[in-house]
């Protein structure tokens, strides 16, 4: 090394020569006694082999099924904007006159949306029966859903309602249909109301 | 009791690092060269990466049969490109376990090393989103489960207005768009992360090591090169969202933690996930302890010669313009908040030495906890121990990381323990030899590339062969030396080699001392 001030560190090499060092790992190794060096690569090749071997197996085994192979599987997910909670008024022109002129508009629209009421029903059994609140900070976004049902395979009528309207009865839209499932098939209820409702896929 | 289970945890994982040693030599040994191997593992990965990147396509139609023909196609050097990128990050997964696992157990993650442990575990949380990233890209079965239990996971966070998991409902509802943003994240955003993170991790080691032994990587190299020609990595079925993904050959390494998500709840995986980083994070003042006492410098011993900065482990010493008037251009100054108190910079500094007479034996750094002057107490007082059979009493110098060196004692064998057999200045083995106080010096340290407060051992051994200063005196005869460098040994192991040693002291017969001139024995300040 050197030093701060640029020279180089001292080195006492003023004394006479005694028996040269041993290097450090020679005489470690003279005290471990390690074996041959054949016999030093045999053992690493088993321990590479040993590392790999693991790596291999865990890599991809053992097979995991995260859901039973001989049950079907229903999902259950949409988007939907529920319809306003309150209705939109037209405004009066002294109102109107109140606002800002780069904001006077003819109707007063509040932005939440009421929640978004879904069923679904398996062979006439209530599976999930859910109000969704719109999200958003003033709930005036959409209301959304994604749920899963694990199913036996089979025949089945599967019965989707949804509300998204004031009314306290009934429902806005249903849909129903009778499906035989497979093991693992995965069938989707939809919901479009553009499409005209709820869809199957 | 409490003490020996925490001392069981060091004892066993020495005995398994041994036995790695008998075959790779320390020199080689995995476990002393985890962090590099890890980042050996991520070029592997990221060479292979690029290659099989070439090839592959990024869109929905076409990802999963550029992979195919990669795999099966072009075997030879696709299909090893691919594995080695798989086999090379699941390698990286195990080096990290076992790396962060051997710091806890020997409590490296303590004191001034809590930096390193604590930007470690952001590096987790950008290893194992790459990885799952990359399975995703696929496009086989495995990727479609990623894909929907990965959008669960995110889902239950309030960050998306609309569930992620929609876009996995059925075959037609992907698009290409998504598979550039997984492309994204895995080749470039979360790289560059990673990357960044290393360089945290390591800010505050002075000489890091980055690369393992040429001999380990060509090793680990082969060894993964031979498993992908044998082995390959292969796509499963191609994803296909009409039908649930069972029976999936599943990466163990990576998406272990999934099955809290298939057998809790997304927001249970989340709550193990952040409680388990977490109380990572604060496994360094768990419980907390008293560190020592950082090292201090007397300005007045000290001339700013840059030996101490050059020896700390933890860039914990520079040098900084004189201060006190003094004819020296710089001074040390330690940082105390970066100090382990390995004592390392007492035994580079020249002033250490205990053959000073002129002078109170002050250095011009040193550790208040165990300064050189009690250094040189003890060795005094141990040395006039009665009873030793002559011409074979060895003074034992020990770190305290190691064995216990209290039950070493006996009449022919003295012990002095420092906190890092670094902190021992040559001139004390100088000293010994030469004033007689013992007819041997016995070096006990840590594990060659293991040592506790990482380069103490170096150190040590550049010193005695004279190629690093302090220098220990030519005139020192190096047959009264023995060094062994064997961690947590058993008592028996050590006792033997001390006995082995002092035969050998016994057959050279009384040390006949080098003239010397006055001059020659003083070591100025």
């Amino acid at each position: 090394m050197t030093v701060s001030d640029g020279k180089p560190a001292q080195k006492y090499t003023h004394m006479p020569e005694s028996k040269p060092a041993q290097s450090p790992l020679r005489q470690q190794r003279r005290l471990e006694k390690y074996p041959h060096a054949l016999a030093r690569y045999a053992g690493q090749a088993v321990a590479y082999a040993a590392f790999v071997v693991l790596l291999a197996f865990f890599a991809t085994a053992p097979a995991y099924s995260p859901v039973d192979p001989e049950a079907a599987m229903i999902k259950l997910s949409f988007i939907h904007v529920g319809q306003r909670k309150v209705e939109c008024r037209k405004m009066s022109p002294e109102e109107i006159a109140l606002l800002p002129p780069n904001m006077r508009l003819t109707l007063d629209c509040p932005r939440e949306r009421l929640p978004v009421l879904v069923e679904l029903e398996l062979d006439g059994k209530l599976l999930l029966r859910r109000e969704l609140v719109a999200s958003g900070l003033s709930h005036d976004r959409a209301s959304s859903i994604y749920q899963k049902f694990v199913v036996p395979p089979g025949r089945h009528v599967v019965t989707a309602r949804l509300r998204d309207s004031a009314r306290t009865e009934g429902f806005d839209y249903t849909r129903s249909t009778d499906v035989v499932l497979k093991p693992r098939q995965n069938f989707v209820v939809d919901f479009r109301a553009e499409a005209g409702g709820f869809s199957f896929h | 009791m409490l003490k020996q289970i925490r001392q069981a945890g060091p004892w066993l994982l020495s005995r398994i690092e041994k036995i790695f040693s008998v075959a790779f030599t320390p020199a080689w040994n995995p476990f002393y060269h985890l962090g590099a191997l890890t980042i050996f593992f991520f070029w592997v990965v990221v060479v292979s990466g690029v290659y099989v990147f070439l090839f592959f396509e990024t869109s929905v139609t076409h990802a999963y049969e550029s992979v195919e023909w990669l795999t099966h196609t072009q075997w030879y050097l696709g299909g090893v490109m691919r594995s080695l990128h798989r086999y090379a990050s699941d390698a990286a997964v195990v080096t990290i376990g076992v790396h962060m696992a051997k710091e806890f157990i020997n409590g490296r993650n303590r004191g001034a090393r809590w930096f390193s442990w604590f930007t470690g575990i952001p590096l987790l949380w950008l290893v194992f989103p790459l990885g799952i990233t990359g399975y995703w890209l696929v496009w086989d079965q495995l990727a479609q489960y990623v894909a929907i239990a990965t959008s669960e996971l995110l889902d239950v966070l309030p960050i998306f207005s609309d569930p992620m998991a929609r876009n996995f409902l059925t075959n037609e509802s992907v698009s290409d768009r998504f598979f550039t943003l997984m492309a994204f994240l895995h080749l470039i955003g979360l790289p560059v992360f990673l990357l960044f993170a290393i360089w945290l991790h390591l800010l505050r080691i002075s000489r890091p090591t980055v690369n393992p032994p040429l001999g380990l990587m060509i090793g680990s190299l082969s060894a993964l090169t031979v498993l992908s020609l044998l082995w390959p990595a292969l796509s499963q079925a191609p994803a296909n969202f009409s039908q649930e993904a069972t029976g999936i050959g599943f990466d163990w390494f990576y998406l272990l933690a999934y099955l809290l998500l298939d057998f809790g709840s997304p927001a249970l995986m989340w709550l193990v996930l952040v409680g388990s980083s977490t109380l990572l994070c604060l496994l360094p003042w768990l419980p907390p302890r008293r560190r020592s006492p950082a090292a201090v410098v007397s300005l007045p011993n000290c001339n700013g010669c840059g030996r101490c900065v050059a020896d700390c482990p933890y860039n914990a010493v520079s040098l900084a313009p004189r201060t006190d008037g003094l004819a020296y251009a710089n001074e040390a100054v330690v940082n105390a908040e970066l100090c382990t108190a390995c004592g390392i910079c007492a035994g580079a500094c020249p002033t250490s030495t205990p053959l000073r007479r002129k002078s109170e034996l002050v250095p011009g750094i040193d550790l208040p906890g165990l300064p050189i002057r009690a250094l040189r107490d003890w060795t005094l007082a141990a040395a006039v121990q009665p009873g030793g059979e002559p011409g074979a009493r060895v003074l034992v110098y020990g770190c305290a990381s190691g064995v216990n060196l209290a039950a070493l004692r006996n009449s022919s064998v003295a012990v002095v323990e420092l906190q890092c057999v670094a902190q021992l200045p040559p001139a004390f083995i100088d000293f010994v030899i030469s004033r007689r106080h013992a007819d041997g010096v016995f070096l006990l340290g840590c594990r060659q590339n293991d040592c506790h407060f990482r380069l103490g051992v170096q150190w040590t051994d550049e010193r005695l062969a004279g190629k690093r200063d302090p220098y220990l005196r030519a005139r020192v005869p190096r047959e009264r030396i023995a060094t062994y460098w064997g961690g947590q040994v058993t008592r028996a192991e050590i006792e033997g080699e001390i006995n082995a040693f002092r035969v050998r002291l016994h057959a050279l017969g009384p040390y006949q001392p080098v003239p010397a001139t006055p001059a020659a024995d003083e070591v100025a300040p």
